[in-house]
């Protein structure tokens, strides 16, 4: 077991023909997943590196039994992308696409969550659980099959601190990365329930950053409903107030959402805070090493 | 995110049906005084500074003149401040008003609950942020009915109006909610909106236009905020550039890693001065253009930390060696780089044929580049 994604996911590509669409579904089949059509409107009866192209969403699920999307359509059209995938009977949408308007955000997590559906993302680097099933666009080379969860809001953060894990000889069980919009379809109190019940994680990496209060609401969540071992890391101490950094999440406003409040939750909650990114995988081997028999 | 000044916001105000009182834009004092004369902004009125920094009231920036001569005083009074660092160049002429009670009114995205807030206090007039918890009134909108005759009545009721007041509020509301979808808005604040006799008047306004949403708002494009000239270039080029007072450049991709590198220089006791973030890319040109806006910055170190995903790192060690080439002599500065990820040792052999050595370890590098701008202890 694994958390939402696993042997049995079945991907459709939206917006598999454009660049970043046809690379990354070389990069999941080469990760081992089940990437079985993709879709662009009007681009019917093609391949994309040997996967069918279909018109629809509705007629990649007909013809290929796909689960899960994972979406590469430009942000002016993705809000469209999404409520097919979801009205196709998609339950799984993993939004690459970065720059989608809230607005349209906001429709599409109400018309998500009235259906059933889950989306992570959008501007994420998607979810993989090593051995199993990657939709998104995690590099490979980071992962090797183990017992560390993580549940992330950055992008390439992310992608540092997951190969930090491999470089100390450990491997992860399912990697989340949540994307760093302001809204977004799943959040931290959304994604630990999965790790919590995963018999396959034994310990979870938390990476958060400023702006918000995802992070307050991940530590409230760890310190009353989380039983396994919580490793953090909030980026963004230095960073000025008002000053947006990247991220439309990633700015200091009114003094709420600022690191100091963060690491002060998560140390609360019983979580190790590391103040660097490389002391992550340090943090986790000790924890590791601790637990293991003797 | 676009600020608009207060009467911009008023405009849209006016456009969507939220009552405004009468008034006019200057930008000299000739124009203020012409405009009071003609009967085109009422006498006595308020002049008040176009500046974004609340606390104008206090700070010298409102004034009110009860004649074309008083309004050219006012105006060229005002004009000439600089306003918490904000150069005044336009002000806003309007008709005052008796104001009886002070309210407050917006609209604004709760990201925790994923939903927009209408937000309502009988506490207006003041900074909403100094108005006990208790006194605002948060009720979350869904956007699929949009919002509802019961949460309207509800705000009428925490803004203590009845009768023909809480019918004046109805569409003032219905107003607030259709400029903050069609305009994708951020924060649509009318604060205070006041009780003038029988009516209800919006008397300041504070709307924030998203950028992302740039591609249906062509019309916010050329509004321009607090960006310094080279930022503004970068945002031309789609290369998210922030500058501090530091003397490190970082190159970075992704928000995140960004923000972890700073923090490692800072607490290394170095002094970050430019971020560049080149997000997601892989077109050597953007890379190369990317370190020439760097060079322009003059920083006494750069720091390049790349963790390759979407990014390759043969792209960016390629746009890299393409830059340096072109930088002229008397701009040139060290260069520590960590290139890490996809096709890394594609990467590290392209930096290496031109002379530059990646550190794979984030401490190390980052002591290299603090060592070599003169800092750090």
């Amino acid at each position: 077991m694994s958390v939402l994604v696993d042997a049995s996911t079945r991907v459709v590509v939206q917006g598999i023909t454009g660049h970043q669409g046809t690379v990354h579904t070389a990069q999941m089949r080469a990760f081992g997943t089940h990437v079985v059509a993709g879709v662009t409107p009007g681009k019917a009866g093609s391949t994309v590196e040997g996967v069918p192209v279909f018109d629809a969403v509705r007629d990649a699920v007909e013809r290929t039994g796909a689960n899960a999307s994972c979406i590469f359509v430009p942000a002016p059209f993705a809000k469209d992308a999404l409520l097919e995938a979801v009205d196709a009977g998609i339950r799984l949408c993993v939004i690459v696409t970065e720059h989608i308007p809230f607005h349209d955000m906001l429709v599409m997590y109400r018309y998500a969550r009235a259906n059933g559906a889950r989306i992570i993302g959008p501007n994420c680097p998607g979810i993989a659980a090593p051995g199993k099933a990657k939709v998104g666009i995690i590099p490979n080379v980071v992962f090797r099959p183990g017992r560390v969860g993580v549940i992330s809001r950055s992008g390439t953060l992310t992608y540092e601190i997951v190969n930090g894990i491999k470089e100390h000889g450990l491997g992860q069980s399912t990697c989340i990365g949540l994307g760093g919009d302001p809204v977004v379809g799943t959040s931290f109190v959304d994604a630990l329930p999965f790790f919590e019940a995963d018999p396959e994680t034994d310990l979870l990496v938390l990476v958060g950053e400023i702006g918000g209060t995802a992070e307050e609401d991940a530590a409230e969540y760890i310190q009353h409903h989380f039983s396994k071992p919580v490793v953090a890391y909030i980026a963004g101490r230095a960073a000025p107030p008002g000053k947006r950094m990247g991220h439309a999440g990633a700015i200091i406003a009114r003094g709420r959402g600022t690191a100091a409040t963060k690491v002060a939750a998560l140390d609360r909650a019983g979580a190790r805070v590391a103040r660097f990114p490389y002391e992550v995988p340090q943090m986790v081997a000790e924890i590791v090493a601790a637990r293991a028999p003797r | 995110m676009v600020k608009l000044a207060e009467w911009r916001g008023k405009e849209l105000f006016r456009k969507y049906g939220v009552p405004v009182p009468t008034g006019r834009v200057v930008r000299s004092a000739e124009e203020g005084e012409r405009a009071a004369a003609s009967g085109s902004v009422p006498l006595p009125c308020v002049v008040k500074a176009q500046v974004l920094a609340g606390g104008r009231g206090k700070g010298g920036a409102v004034r009110f003149a009860n004649s074309p001569s008083e309004v050219h005083a006012a105006t060229a009074a005002i004009l000439g401040l600089e306003f918490k660092g904000e150069k005044v160049r336009e002000v806003l002429l309007e008709g005052k008003v008796a104001i009886g009670r002070e309210l407050y009114l917006a609209i604004a995205l709760d990201r925790s609950l994923r939903s927009p807030v209408l937000m309502a206090s009988a506490e207006g007039g003041v900074e909403i942020e100094t108005v006990a918890d208790g006194a605002v009134d948060r009720q979350p909108i869904d956007p699929f009915p949009g919002i509802t005759g019961f949460e309207r009545r509800r705000a009428a009721r925490t803004l203590g109006l009845s009768g023909g007041l809480a019918n004046e509020l109805d569409p003032i509301l219905r107003a607030l909610w259709a400029l903050f979808q069609a305009e994708d808005a951020e924060l649509v604040e009318i604060n205070p909106l006041a009780v003038v006799g029988d009516h209800l008047l919006a008397l300041d306004s504070k709307v924030i236009i998203e950028d992302d949403a740039g591609f249906r708002h062509p019309e916010y494009a050329e509004i321009r905020d607090d960006r310094t000239p080279l930022e503004e270039i970068a945002r031309e080029k789609e290369i998210a550039f922030v500058q501090l007072d530091g003397n490190i450049g970082v190159i970075a991709n992704g928000a995140g890693l960004t923000m972890a590198t700073l923090d490692v220089l800072m607490e290394l006791g170095g002094k970050p001065g430019v971020f560049l973030d080149l997000g997601g890319t892989d077109d050597p040109k953007k890379v190369t253009e990317a370190f020439l806006l760097m060079a322009e910055a003059r920083p006494n170190a750069v720091f390049l930390n790349i963790f390759g995903g979407v990014t390759r790192c043969d792209t960016v060690a390629t746009g890299l060696v393409a830059a340096m080439r072109q930088v002229p002599e008397a701009n040139r500065f060290p260069l520590v780089a960590r290139i890490r990820g996809n096709n890394e040792k594609e990467g590290i052999e392209i930096l290496r044929a031109a002379g530059v050595t990646s550190v794979p370890d984030l401490r190390a590098s980052a002591e290299a580049v603090v060592a070599a701008a003169g800092g750090g202890r």
